[in-house]
């Protein structure tokens, strides 16, 4: 059991550390706008599969990370992360019934909302969204969600992480 | 019993747990605390710069499909292709020596009539050169993440150029990596001329990378299409003459006292690669560092 705690860490660490690298992956313009944020969706799934490892505190220091690999305000995507993660935790129970089609409207909700906190942060300090693209990724993580959901899921049922 | 078994279970798929909101309230409050502190009074770049470092290997790993992707166009290029380009830049290199006569004669000439004039020398800067890492995912704000760092000697206020123009200026500066602000970015203001009239303004950037904005020009200001602009030197940041962009727009509105001017950026800021950094002589880069900040650096 400890070994397998041990290597579901790893593995973990790993699905984000490759979320990150897909978030920062140069692409043209058309691509870009709908390009999900890859981070927040992988924090997602890991808050619905386990929500007793994988607090909001987690999602909270990810989100540091995060803003500091993107130059971020410090604390700006740790809070829109927290939320998400709030959000996914108190709705795990429910979204675990749905096929993951039905789950990916619940996962454009949440990236929405982290999408607002992010650029109504950045309105605040000076930095006001233009127009609405700003919430196309959540549209795009909600197409994707399916595919990651399967991806995430055979990865967690194949090191038997719990 | 057996009954309430089931209708208690769907109760637990609504259930909301009271402890997640209390944790959610303390982490926003920390978030909340955090970015006060980091927008306000900047204490926390030691942290930030800590935590930057450990990231670095990321950038690069990143970067790691582009740069294959070059690799391979220049190691599988074929022999008549490389021939070619090979021909282009020796006629290239040909056509900027014979520019590079004149501007040695050029700059003893302005050098020996400023000494005239008594006024200061320009003394030629230094210039190093960086690679993009990483550009900043929100599009309204135009920063970008360069290779190098303290280490080799950037600062804060330090002029970025590509080889056609001014991109912008160093905003922060950690270990290994800084922090730019591009020209475009909806914060960021530089102090030029108009190369043909020698009129003064600002070029404020507008979230577009073609577009500039020039304000506080007169209606009644000689200003072109085609006009180029240059860095005027003033505020101290930026050294003087350096191409920044050409008007692309002159509107006249009777009703108000300024024209409405815009200017397209010569550098090309959507697709830098490589930059070069400016290194001011310090006498010279030292007093105004805070005169040419950005709204918000």
């Amino acid at each position: 059991m400890t070994t397998a705690h041990a290597t579901g860490g790893w593995v973990i660490a790993c699905s984000f550390l490759l979320a990150f690298l897909a978030s920062s992956v140069p692409l043209p313009d058309e691509l870009s706008r709908f390009w999900p944020d890859w981070v927040a969706m992988v924090l997602i799934y890991w808050r619905l599969a386990l929500p007793h490892r994988f607090g909001i505190g987690t999602g909270w220091w990810i989100g540091l990370l995060v803003d500091v690999g993107r130059g971020a305000l410090l604390g700006q995507h740790a809070l829109a992360f927290a939320a998400v993660a709030y959000l996914a935790g108190q709705t795990h129970r429910r979204l675990r019934l749905f096929s993951p089609w039905r789950q990916a409207f619940s996962v454009l909700v949440f990236l929405l909302v982290k999408q607002f906190l992010v650029f109504w942060i950045s309105g605040v300090i000076g930095y006001p969204p233009r127009d609405g693209w700003y919430l196309a990724p959540a549209v795009g993580g909600m197409i994707c969600w399916p595919l990651l959901f399967v991806v995430l899921r055979d990865v967690r049922r194949y090191f038997q992480i719990t | 019993m057996a009954a309430l078994k089931p209708s208690r279970r769907i109760h637990d798929l609504f259930a909301v747990n009271p402890q997640a909101t209390l944790q959610l309230g303390l982490w926003v409050a920390l978030s909340i605390v955090l970015m006060t502190v980091d927008h306000r009074y900047h204490t926390l770049d030691g942290a930030r710069a800590v935590l930057a470092t450990g990231l670095y290997p990321l950038h690069y790993l990143a970067r790691a499909p582009a740069d294959l992707r070059d690799w391979l166009r220049t190691n599988l290029a074929g022999r008549t292709v490389l021939l070619d380009e090979n021909a282009q830049l020796r006629e290239k290199q040909i056509f900027l020596n014979a520019q590079l006569q004149k501007l040695t004669t050029l700059e003893a000439e302005n050098r020996r009539l400023r000494s005239l004039l008594e006024s200061a020398v320009n003394t030629p800067e230094r210039v190093l050169i960086a690679e993009l890492l990483a550009v900043d995912f929100d599009p309204y704000r135009h920063h970008i993440l360069l290779n190098r760092g303290r280490q080799h000697g950037l600062y804060v206020g330090q002029p970025v150029l590509d080889q056609q123009g001014v991109i912008g200026q160093i905003i922060r500066v950690d270990p290994l990596t800084a922090t730019a602000i591009l020209i475009t970015d909806p914060n960021h203001a530089l102090p030029i001329q108009i190369n043909r009239t020698g009129a003064r303004t600002l070029a404020l950037g507008t979230g577009h990378f073609q577009e500039l904005e020039l304000p506080h020009i007169p209606n009644n200001e000689d200003v072109k299409v085609g006009d180029l602009l240059v860095t005027s030197g003033m505020g101290g940041r930026f050294p003087r003459g350096y191409p920044v962009g050409t008007v692309t727009k002159v509107e006249f509105d009777p009703g108000s006292p300024f024209a409405h001017i815009v200017a397209r950026p010569v550098a090309q800021l959507d697709r830098i690669r490589e930059v070069l950094l400016l290194e001011n002589a310090p006498d010279t880069a030292q007093p105004a560092a805070a005169a040419a900040a950005p709204a918000q650096p």
